[in-house]
């Protein structure tokens, strides 16, 4: 289980110990509680992405585990070390931050080793880690200028190399691809990933972008509300979404929905008029007999074709993508997404039969929003 | 035959144009008229201006105005012109500036960035003190100044300026770096700063702008004061103001008109040159905030 989503990159690994465990906090800023008895460990190497919409108390958690927000509960463990009371600069962090946060005033040289110098750090040492943090991130060329003369790449950058320079046991980023425009963000998605295959360090990263979360992290923990929706590798997460929220959340563009009725005698389940069969759904022993549920299901895994469990459908619009098309159409009055091949070509009012994957979908309780 | 449009559109002088210069100029008119008639009473001699053709050039030009208020001038009974007055200025204003602004930018970003609980209800206090009228402090200050026995002196003196600048340079300062992004002060706790190397080194390179508008704030209220220096400094260290106002208010002899216009100008060069060389500045600090990484 623990090994499953060390194979990507087969980087040094993914150990059994704990790097960061975060114990019960609870946070609040005066009424408002933002945490409540939330519990993460966070395995040593480990890549972990804490990914949810605005609001969800994903920054929040992240400075609680820097230090920059005092708790009202709970522990923080970082190294075997508590350091629930411990300043910021005693945890063996570094932080990268969305708006760069580079001091203005200071040439890039002077913003890397600013932390070593307040440590009181020797200069022959300061000078050889700031050279070799700097031909990692091949910024080698701007250690004299200052932050106001570095594009937003550049900045994000120096502002890594910052947190490598201190050597920092576990790195900490606050959405730090979200000012940058679409390409660069691609380009440092992937440093950033190079980096930590070459560095194994453990790695907690903020984000509301699923793609980021997707392609960067060893497990993906989803949050809602300051509640974990689901903490899983991200296979998992966008295979087997727990809940209707994380189903819904992840993928682009998302997955769809109809509203269905279970029928135990015929393992159907009843969308309007028509009837879908789904006797070969993974949990289907769980379902109840009339039981109201959400049947889920991805773009991609709706085929074309005509069988004995396929509808006949209009197509209502088409989107070139490129790499692929994606075609719209509706099922008992519910708009349907199917995610084709870029070569595909249909056109508007096509008659087309479509047929759903039903081992790749999601069923969800109606009430509850839970996975069946 | 019209032309045809193209590149940037020719500029029209309009009649709402015109009526505006026509506007500014009269401003400026009747703001500099006052100037202007300082400047060429000081350069008549008293006949002339017993002629009392206010407006009028002087006929011949006479300098001994300047170095009599400068240096000779009676001020009650000393006759040493504002020079002293001058030197008392500069001793008052210099380290009430320094330490007033310093103590304020500190108190700034202690109130911005490290909000302590109550943080709130002290920025309120201070936005208080900043409107109350100071003559109502007076009596009471005065007593504690003479329990403290500073009363009449050098520190007195700069204490009290210290104490009346810092509730508003407080509030400039907080907002100033309110303003500033939250982010670089985590990155700085996390680079191992403390409240003091945080401040030394981060926050007050950047502080440059707000500074330079703290610091022409107190230096033209510091060196325009008249009543705090009346009662709090003493007799010996009588700031330029108090001085002046000796010079022009005589009780005996002929009121030298040349001389007490020259000695306002003197006393008012400081915050002249003050606003002309930093009115720049001055404008940028309050537009502040503009500071991006």
């Amino acid at each position: 289980m623990v090994c499953a989503w060390n194979s990507s990159w087969g980087n040094k690994g993914v150990s059994m110990k704990n790097s960061v465990e975060v114990k019960n906090i609870s946070f609040s800023y005066g009424k408002t509680e933002i945490l409540n008895d939330l519990s993460l460990d966070i395995k040593e190497g480990e890549f972990m992405v804490l990914l949810g919409p605005s609001g969800c108390g994903k920054t929040t958690l992240l400075n609680c585990i820097a230090g920059l927000l005092d708790l009202t509960d709970g522990q923080i463990w970082i190294e075997d070390d508590n350091v629930t009371w411990k300043e910021p600069k005693d945890r063996h962090i570094g932080m990268v931050f969305q708006s760069y946060a580079l001091y203005p005033s200071m040439t890039v040289e002077k913003n890397l080793s600013f932390g070593l110098r307040m440590m009181g750090t020797a200069k022959d040492l300061i000078n050889e880690k700031i050279k070799k943090a700097a031909n990692l991130l091949q910024i080698n060329e701007l250690l004299k200028r200052k932050p106001s003369q570095l594009s937003g790449g550049q900045r994000q950058r120096v502002a890594i190399g910052r947190a490598l320079v201190r050597d920092a046991k576990v790195f900490l980023f606050d959405e730090p691809l979200s000012n940058l425009d679409a390409k660069l963000r691609a380009e440092l998605r992937y440093e950033i990933k190079k980096l930590h295959r070459d560095l194994s360090n453990t790695m907690i990263y903020v984000t509301h972008d699923q793609i980021e979360a997707m392609t960067l992290a060893d497990r993906i923990s989803v949050m809602k509300d300051g509640l974990i929706q689901q903490l899983d590798t991200p296979k998992q997460i966008y295979n087997k979404p727990a809940n209707l929220f994380v189903a819904g959340f992840i993928g682009s563009p998302s997955m769809n929905f109809l509203k269905a009725k279970f029928d135990k005698s015929n393992q159907n389940i009843i969308v309007g008029k028509k009837q879908i069969d789904i006797s070969k759904y993974e949990n289907i022993s769980n379902f109840i007999n009339d039981q109201e549920v959400l049947f889920g299901i991805r773009p991609e895994n709706i085929n074309i074709e005509k069988n004995a469990n396929s509808f006949q459908c209009k197509v209502e619009l088409v989107e070139p993508m490129g790499a692929d098309t994606l075609v719209w159409t509706s099922v008992e009055g519910n708009p349907i997404s199917i995610r084709l091949e870029g070569s595909s070509n249909y056109n508007l009012n096509d008659e087309i039969n479509i047929s759903f994957d039903i081992k790749k979908s999601s069923i969800f309780d109606s009430k509850s929003e839970e996975r069946i | 035959m019209s032309t045809i449009p193209k590149g940037p559109r020719p500029k029209h002088l309009t009649v709402g144009r015109i009526g505006l210069y026509c506007f500014i100029i009269m401003c400026a008119l009747f703001f500099l008229m006052p100037l202007y008639v300082m400047i060429i009473t000081s350069l008549k001699d008293m006949d002339e201006i017993r002629a009392a053709n206010i407006l009028n050039l002087p006929k011949e030009l006479s300098f001994y105005a300047w170095p009599k208020a400068w240096s000779q001038a009676c001020t009650g009974f000393v006759c040493e012109g504002l020079k002293p007055g001058f030197v008392n200025s500069v001793k008052i204003t210099v380290p009430s500036v320094i330490v007033s602004v310093a103590l304020s930018a500190l108190n700034g970003y202690a109130l911005a960035f490290w909000r302590f609980r109550g943080a709130y209800f002290f920025f309120g206090l201070c936005m208080f003190g900043a409107f109350i009228p100071y003559q109502v402090m007076v009596y009471p200050l005065l007593k504690i100044e003479d329990f403290l026995g500073i009363y009449s002196s050098l520190p007195g003196i700069i204490l009290v300026h210290t104490i009346f600048g810092m509730p508003i340079l407080t509030l400039i300062f907080r907002n100033f770096y309110a303003s500033l992004p939250i982010d670089l002060f985590k990155a700085a706790r996390i680079d191992g700063g403390n409240f003091i190397k945080i401040f030394f080194y981060v926050i007050i390179p950047m502080s440059t702008p707000i500074t330079i508008v703290a610091v022409i704030l107190q230096v033209t209220g510091i060196w325009n004061d008249f009543l705090l220096g009346l009662v709090f400094a003493g007799r010996d260290n009588q700031p330029m103001t108090v001085q002046l106002n000796n010079i022009v208010q005589v009780d005996y002899g002929v009121a030298e008109y040349n001389v007490d216009m020259s000695a306002t100008i003197l006393t008012s060069l400081v915050p002249l040159f003050v606003y002309f060389i930093s009115g720049r500045w001055f404008v940028r600090g309050i537009a502040a905030g503009a500071i991006k990484g």
